[in-house]
């Protein structure tokens, strides 16, 4: 499915800011797309599983509170960087 | 010929300040992590060309990059630090790295990270991996020592100044912002408080064994045992007999004081240390008192000071000097450098007597170090 990623995360997948990953859930989303782009999924999930806090995901335009957000064949997954610090 | 190299790390970047062997010309190289929070960088005294830096983007956590070929190009670390995953889903998260020490040189790839909250981490491929070092991150009275969570120092409770002891690769020091200076013997298996005779005005109780505040400790690197520190409350050298602290900032001038973020030990005579004294009067200013900056040296281990001003402003200097931020070469003379909340990295190469700007305009500036390379 279509991942969009913020501009902070560009260095991971060569500048492209949206690629191709597949999953059930967010969180098998994550870890596909971390095994395209290694040391993707750390920068926006911390080591106790939660999505850090200036990160917001979105899946098809709705707010996704957990990584147990279930995902289908063709939904579009939204990565943002909430606007912070200065 | 040998160079110098001196790293400096900002709050939105990484530079290199690169000096001639007469430490007369100096260019910059960077950044480097455009943007991103680098709380400190150290090349790899060991091998001199690995250099590991901790880096965190405002947006994103925190990571630690490293280079083979001293920042020409970098790697992330494939397993930064970061805390056990807790059963509860309650597990502390890092924050940010702090600092980064190497390991001896008979540990070849080992290094030591503080991290924020106070967390000690270990490495034993040159950064590549990290662990916990479970004697500290799941000590029982770990959350003791370093107080609530949320109940934070400026920018985060912290574990910093990570000192390998040159004579006992198994004994490390450490401090914990609000928390003390503690000793492990053993690798970091158990830990010793090691704060008596240190001055605690926040605590209710001055003879508590922990909950002081460190800002920056340092060993000497030839001498077996020496030991000072910076405090919030005050300026020591530890006497290593008794474990005891003697408050060697009681010999500073009183309209001066003892209070201040970095310090700086000569790499040869362990008698001679630096300090870069700032104001923790009223409300706390942290910049030099008056808005006259000046380092202090002593050269009889404290018994007496010296101020060092020439070629700093006389004036209107307000700026801030961190902890991680005032550093020294192992030259001869010895060669001093800070960098300023306001982005100036200034040096001396005759021990503290003259100071010049090296370089301007640079961001917020958290830490600086220094090497001879080749």
């Amino acid at each position: 499915m279509r991942v969009v990623l913020p501009s902070p995360l560009a260095s991971y997948t060569a500048n492209r800011r949206e690629v191709e990953a597949d999953g059930a859930s967010l969180a098998e989303l994550l870890a596909d797309l971390d095994r395209r782009y290694p040391g993707l999924r750390f920068r926006v999930i911390d080591e106790q599983g939660a999505i850090r806090p200036h990160i917001r995901i979105f899946v098809n335009r709705s707010l996704a509170p957990t990584l147990a957000t279930a995902l289908a064949p063709g939904d579009e997954v939204l990565v943002v960087a909430a606007l912070s610090g200065g | 010929m040998p160079r110098l190299h001196v790293l400096v790390a900002t709050r939105k970047g990484l530079f290199a300040l690169h000096g001639d062997a007469a430490r007369e010309n100096w260019s910059i190289e960077g950044p480097h992590f455009l943007g991103q929070v680098v709380n400190h960088a150290v090349l790899d005294p060991r091998d001199g060309r690995t250099v590991v830096a901790a880096v965190k983007a405002g947006h994103l956590g925190h990571t630690v990059f490293r280079s083979e070929d001293r920042g020409a190009t970098w790697n992330e670390a494939a397993r930064p630090p970061s805390f056990e995953k807790a059963e509860s889903g309650e597990g502390e998260t890092v924050s940010h790295v702090f600092w980064l020490t190497p390991g001896p040189a008979s540990q070849e790839g080992r290094w030591y990270a503080g991290t924020s909250p106070a967390g000690l981490f270990r490495s034993d491929d040159a950064g590549r991996t990290w662990e916990g070092i479970a004697g500290f991150n799941a000590h029982p009275d770990r959350r003791k020592w370093i107080g609530p969570p949320g109940d934070a120092p400026p920018d985060g409770n912290t574990l910093h100044s990570l000192n390998v002891d040159p004579f006992d690769p198994d004994h490390l020091y450490i401090g914990l912002s609000a928390g003390g200076v503690f000793e492990t013997r053993d690798r970091g298996d158990s830990w010793t408080p090691l704060n008596r005779g240190v001055s605690a005005d926040f605590l209710p109780d001055p003879d508590s064994p922990y909950g002081h505040d460190p800002h920056c400790l340092r060993v000497h690197p030839k001498a077996r045992d020496v030991v000072y520190h910076q405090n919030h409350c005050g300026i020591y050298r530890l006497e290593r007999a008794d474990n005891r602290w003697t408050r060697i900032g009681d010999n500073m001038p009183r309209d001066v004081g003892d209070i201040g973020f970095p310090l700086v030990l000569h790499p040869r005579d362990p008698k001679t240390a630096w300090v870069f004294p700032m104001d923790g009067g009223t409300v706390w200013p942290r910049m030099p008192i008056g808005g006259k900056p000046a380092a202090y040296v002593t050269r009889d281990a404290g018994s007496s000071w010296k101020r060092q001003d020439k070629g700093l402003p006389a004036e209107q200097g307000w700026f801030t000097v961190k902890r991680q931020a005032m550093t020294n070469d192992a030259l001869d003379p010895v060669g001093l450098y800070f960098g300023t909340t306001g982005g100036e990295v200034w040096g001396s190469f005759d021990e503290g007597e003259s100071w010049r700007c090296l370089h301007r305009h640079l961001p917020h500036i958290y830490a600086i170090e220094a090497a001879l390379v080749s």
